[in-house]
């Protein structure tokens, strides 16, 4: 049916899909969940928060899941490598979203306020955490991670933790919690109540501007001290994968795509001017309009980080010849052809379902709601 | 290479966390399904009873969710993050499961669970009746596809080794779907779920009717449950021994360590109820044994034998030598001698590629191993009998006695006596642990009696981790236990208290701590 070639390209991009989706359906709760101390004021407050999620939370979560599974199914490699050499980046992120279920179901259980107010704080960082990591992780890869490969394909890492905290890398963490709180933000002031509706709209006007501050200095940062990656040997789409069997050498930067196809430019631009088009719609109370740009805006910042570094999906500093690219980092033929069909089924479906829950949920939680159901909430 | 402390200390982590996620997953596959039973009935005859009976027992329901949610996440990304190579060398294969699992099981589970709880006043009656059994079925589904996973770490077939990549790769699905082995666990570990859900409601129903209160509502909980038992009970029984019958024919060591069959004994084999294995000497001291039972169930027939662990390690010793020639071919192969000859040479020993891995174990040198490694290695294809012989007696009673009390149970509520005998509904309380004793003995006969493989006779254990340090692991242990206990003990308080509350906490002024006194249609 395709090519290996062209699987292999399709795979990198259905991968974005799944990451794209996460951001945008579990990134919406990571960011009303950041917000929920800052902007819940009293309990019932807090509760309006958490209901606003409360029926898809769950559902969202999966969006992670599925793109981690994925990644495993197409490409092994990668999966191996970098959940193992990100060891520690990674426990912490599961650590933390440990806090997300159990807080969610348990908080409300209880009536006592320090029972709930810890619970609030656990969610609270349980979210901010993981939207954290996940942004470090993209600024390291970047910068290149310190891995090789033995004859036997066994990975070594041989960084630390603590050098994942670079400033860079800590400036696209700061892009990422940013980006989910504006897309937190908007969703709040489409769904909550009260006096949240209002606040959530100050936070998402805000936000719009810090955002997109972060990604000019990112891409500043990027353009002019962050040296790239090329492949200097022949590119064989359909080879066998293994990564050891080509060259790599560095070049000057991460831009060279652009300089390849000038259109791309499109892409950053986009980036910094969607974060400010949300924070505008914010501000005229479209909330509607103002969620699907915070949505396409994180769809662009997704794509972007993928095209920069396109082919190359994580590059070595240590021996750049074991850089994984979407060319030798992939499963066989058979295992991405029968992937694809699968994605291609139940992908639609999906999506026609959570649609319906959606719209069968669709209301705007006001605080008398939750008092008046007390026991049918979070 | 890493150390054999980094393995011993992986090995643990993945048994910690799986253990822990397991406590959890039984309860969601068997609760899920009687709730959408509970609600069929409620959809049927419209009485209000079996709302409160959905929406109570969905409440505990959810308590337990949570947890499995939590740690089910650690289970998507640990082969990742401590088992890089393993995910490596069989992600081909391994991982399509776990991501159809994400796509069409775990979505659906996960996105009709926040209806179930938040739209009842949002749908129909129909539409939400609906919405719990797709819960049902996507948490089932979800099992499935772990199983299908787990089944080829068991039984590895379409699959073959590639020396290009380095790695095992698919070369047909469909025998990775209809893997008879991954076909019998599922049907039994769903059916070990479901026993599960109905002895949780069974026990705590018992429970009120020894107190007394609330005793329509508990005497249907206990009707649904004795009877879902019943036919659970059954059906794990009956599939377990089609295990019994699948292990003899693909997983010899496995059977026989579960037997400590030290021997093969001329046909038909006898089945040994209880002894001492002694592993040093290879005998079983004061075994009790009964003539033909083993031979009936691990092969169907009196004339064929079961090979002994001595003779299977013999066996295991061949492979080893000749999965040497394997491993020098593949250095060849991969040092650039890739011609016809030395292709052709390599896929006649292939298969027992696994077999000269196993010898890493004991030398850097795999070539140059010494007959004393060799006889080492032939030795440690055996698992440490001891373990697996007692857990799975262990697992046997448990649902043996699981067995009378659904039975019992079922009879007298045939005979609407149950809420009345007292020892039954005391016998029905005290049973509440054995589904889990079941469950995890079960998950432990078939994880350690794989050993020393990840994947059988294709990946060891050994060379199957992460390259971590031994500090990294005792760190993550660390942190792993902490958190997962800290969450079970507040899960524990959790059902503790809605339990005694019961159906009082959905504050519909009908039952028991409200003071309305009883609901008379008993």
């Amino acid at each position: 049916m395709f090519d290996y070639e062209t699987l292999r390209l399709v795979w990198w991009l259905l991968v974005g899909v799944l990451l794209i989706g996460f951001a945008i359906a579990d990134g919406f709760d990571l960011g009303v969940a950041m917000l929920l101390p800052l902007l819940g004021k009293n309990d019932t407050e807090r509760r309006v928060i958490i209901n606003t999620i409360g029926p898809h939370w769950d559902g969202n979560q999966v969006w992670l899941i599925t793109a981690g599974g994925a990644i495993f199914a197409a490409w092994p490699l990668v999966y191996a490598t970098a959940f193992s050499g990100f060891y520690w980046a990674m426990l912490l992120v599961l650590f933390a979203l440990f806090f997300r279920p159990v807080g969610f179901e348990y908080r409300s259980k209880m009536p006592s306020a320090r029972w709930r107010n810890n619970w609030d704080l656990g969610i609270c960082l349980g979210s901010f955490v993981p939207a954290l990591v996940f942004g470090v992780a993209f600024g390291n890869l970047f910068q290149g991670v310190p891995f090789s490969f033995d004859d036997l394909t066994r990975s070594t890492y041989t960084g630390s933790f603590w050098a994942l905290l670079n400033p860079f890398a800590i400036v696209c963490g700061l892009v990422s919690v940013v980006m989910l709180v504006q897309h937190g933000a908007v969703w709040l002031q489409m769904r909550a109540g009260g006096a949240i509706q209002q606040r959530s709209q100050s936070v998402a006007a805000l936000s719009g501007v810090l955002l997109s501050a972060l990604l000019l200095i990112a891409g500043i940062w990027l353009y002019t001290a962050i040296p790239g990656f090329s492949i200097s040997s022949d590119v064989i789409g359909d080879a066998s994968s293994n990564p050891l069997n080509k060259t790599v050498v560095q070049s000057a930067n991460w831009f060279g795509n652009f300089a390849q196809y000038p259109l791309l430019w499109c892409l950053p631009l986009a980036a910094v001017v969607l974060p400010l088009l949300t924070s505008i719609l914010a501000r005229a109370q479209r909330s509607g309009f103002a969620f699907v740009s915070s949505a396409l805006g994180i769809a662009v910042i997704i794509l972007l980080a993928g095209v920069t570094m396109f082919p190359f999906v994580m590059p070595s500093s240590t021996d750049m010849a074991s850089s994984l690219t979407l060319w030798d980092a992939t499963s066989s033929k058979l295992t991405l052809e029968i992937m694809l069909w699968v994605a291609l089924f139940f992908v639609p479906i999906i999506l026609i379902y959570t649609t319906w829950c959606y719209v069968k949920m669709w209301r705007r939680v006001e605080p008398e709601f939750i008092e008046q159901n007390n026991i049918s909430n979070y | 290479m890493v150390s054999e402390t980094v393995v011993e200390l992986s090995r643990w982590q993945f048994a910690l966390t799986a253990m822990y996620h397991f406590l959890f997953v039984p309860l969601t596959l068997g609760l899920s399904f009687m709730l959408a039973i509970m609600e069929s009935v409620y959809v049927m005859t419209g009485k209000q009873i079996y709302k409160d009976m959905t929406r109570f027992w969905g409440k505990l329901f959810g308590i337990n969710f949570a947890l499995g949610v939590t740690t089910g996440l650690t289970m998507e990304f640990q082969f990742g993050t401590n088992w890089a190579y393993y995910s490596h060398y069989v992600g081909d294969i391994f991982g399509a499961p776990l991501a159809i699992e994400g796509l069409m099981a775990f979505f659906l589970e996960s996105t009709f669970i926040g209806l179930f709880f938040f739209g009842w006043d949002r749908l129909t009656r129909v539409q939400h009746l609906g919405v719990t059994w797709l819960v049902a079925i996507g948490s089932n589904f979800s099992a499935l596809w772990i199983l299908i996973a787990n089944g080829w770490m068991q039984n590895p077939v379409g699959a073959y080794f590639n020396f290009e990549t380095m790695r095992m790769e698919m070369d047909s699905f469909a025998e990775v779907l209809l893997n008879p082995v991954a076909q019998v666990k599922f049907v039994h570990t769903v059916s070990a779920g479901y026993v599960t859900g109905a002895m949780f409601v069974l026990s705590i129903s018992a429970l009120y009717l020894l107190r007394k209160r609330d005793v329509a509502f508990a005497r249907r909980s206990f009707a649904i449950a004795s009877a879902f038992g019943l036919a659970s009970i059954l059906s794990v029984i009956l599939l377990g021994d089609e295990s019994g019958y699948e292990i003899g024919e693909v997983q010899q060591v496995k059977l026989a360590a579960i037997e400590a069959e030290w021997e093969t004994h001329p046909a038909p084999a006898s089945f040994t109820v209880v002894g001492l294995p002694n592993q040093e000497e290879q005998v079983t001291d004061y075994a009790v044994r009964i003539p033909w039972v083993l031979g009936l169930i691990a092969t169907r027939s009196l004339d064929e034998e079961i090979t002994g662990i001595k003779d299977l390690i013999a066996m295991n010793e061949v492979r080893i030598r000749s999965g040497m020639k394997a491993y020098d071919l593949l250095q060849l192969l991969r040092n650039g001698n890739d011609t016809p000859a030395n292709r052709e040479a390599f896929s006649a020993v292939s298969d027992d590629l696994g077999y000269g891995l196993l010898l890493t174990r004991f030398t850097p040198n795999v070539s140059d191993a010494t007959e004393e490694q060799i006889k080492k290695a032939a030795r440690d294809t055996i698992p440490q009998v001891a373990p697996i012989f007692w857990t799975f007696r262990i697992m046997v009673a448990a649902g043996g006695i699981m067995l009378f009390t659904f039975a019992t149970a079922f009879y007298y509520t045939a005979r609407r006596r149950e809420y009345k005998t007292r020892w039954l509904l005391k016998l029905a309380v005290l049973c509440l642990p054995l589904p889990w004793v079941g469950v995890e003995t079960g998950w432990f006969i078939a994880e350690f009696g794989r050993q020393p493989w990840a994947i059988g006779e294709i990946l060891p254990t050994y060379v199957a981790t992460s390259t971590l340090s031994e500090t990294d692991l005792w760190l993550s242990i660390a942190g792993f236990a902490a958190l997962y206990t800290f969450f079970l003990c507040i899960e524990v308080f959790l059902m503790v208290k809605y339990i005694r509350k019961g159906p009082s906490s959905l504050e519909t002024g009908r039952y028991h701590h409200e003071k309305l006194g009883e609901t008379q249609h008993v």
